[in-house]
């Protein structure tokens, strides 16, 4: 079981409650579609992702966003057990979007980017070391049902 | 693959980045030992507590070796030379950890930059510190 130190819990609470919700999730995901094209493979049915206006600009961009963000809202919700909350997230992204799980971190990565250039510099060390371990175990419950 | 218009972009925030290179340097190592660990062991030998001298004039010496590489991203070959004989020989840092170095100074030009920091440019500079990280290690092996 992951442990939590009273700073991490806190912080990332914190985070959550300070960010746009339905601004992050199309800002992290647009910018995961234009950093890692590559990842525009899952997306074929969302239309134009042409170039980097067309894929910020992308409506069903910003509906996934809001799923995504919704999906770490169940996390922060489960802190001490997302493992077993992400267990049939786990077996969707693995069965039925058979999504590469080394996708989650790049989504992660600018999560992170999308998070620090909303909270400037209140987004020191700490904060960032707190909340990339919470997005890590995100990702590893979600890919914990590959097999 | 870099465009001319993405390299004249980076050229452009490296440059604006060179008068204040001991804060974005210092910022990035700091965030990269509170999230990456591992990555104090190569530091033993310095004072890498937030707002030491060494930790300035290294992230100085750091960000400005990468601004040096951006202004003829066509030259990082012969530009890194010497950077590569250090790294392969002596530093022996591995590489694994260039990515995570790469990593956090891309949340520091973020936090700094704010909505200046755009996909388009986060793009671009993923892709050249990717790029510069693999002509660091060359000599490796």
């Amino acid at each position: 079981m992951v442990k939590w130190s009273d700073f991490e819990r806190a912080t990332i609470q914190d985070i959550f409650s300070k960010i746009d919700k339905d601004v992050v999730g199309q800002a992290a995901l647009a910018r995961c579609l234009i950093v890692y094209p590559w990842t525009q493979r899952y997306f074929g049915s969302f239309g134009n992702l042409y170039n980097a206006a067309a894929i910020t600009s992308n409506p069903k961009v910003a509906a996934h966003g809001k799923v995504v963000i919704g999906g770490l809202e169940k996390a922060l919700q489960n802190m001490d057990n997302i493992k077993q909350a992400y267990t049939d997230l786990s077996v969707l992204h693995s069965e039925k979007l058979q999504v590469d799980p080394d996708n989650f971190k790049l989504l992660a990565d600018c999560l992170t980017i999308v998070v620090a250039s909303n909270l400037g510099i209140s987004f020191t060390p700490e904060v960032q070391a707190a909340f990339q371990k919470f997005l890590d175990v995100v990702v590893a419950a979600l890919r914990k049902q590959y097999y | 693959m870099l465009s001319k218009k993405e390299k004249q972009l980076i050229r452009e925030i490296w440059e604006r980045l060179t008068p204040v290179a001991e804060d974005i340097g210092a910022d990035a190592l700091l965030r990269m030992f509170a999230s990456y660990p591992g990555t104090k062991t190569y530091f033993s030998h310095l004072d890498i507590g937030p707002g030491s001298a060494h930790l300035s004039s290294h992230g100085k010496k750091i960000v400005l070796a990468i601004a040096e590489g951006a202004k003829d991203i066509s030259q990082l070959t012969v530009t890194l030379a010497p950077l590569q004989t250090l790294h392969a020989y002596q530093l022996r840092i591995d590489p694994t950890n260039f990515k995570l170095l790469s990593h956090c100074l891309l949340v520091t030009l973020a936090c700094f930059m704010g909505e200046g920091f755009t996909p388009e440019a986060h793009a671009a500079i993923d892709k050249f510190l990717s790029a510069f990280a693999a002509v660091l290690a060359e000599k490796y092996r």
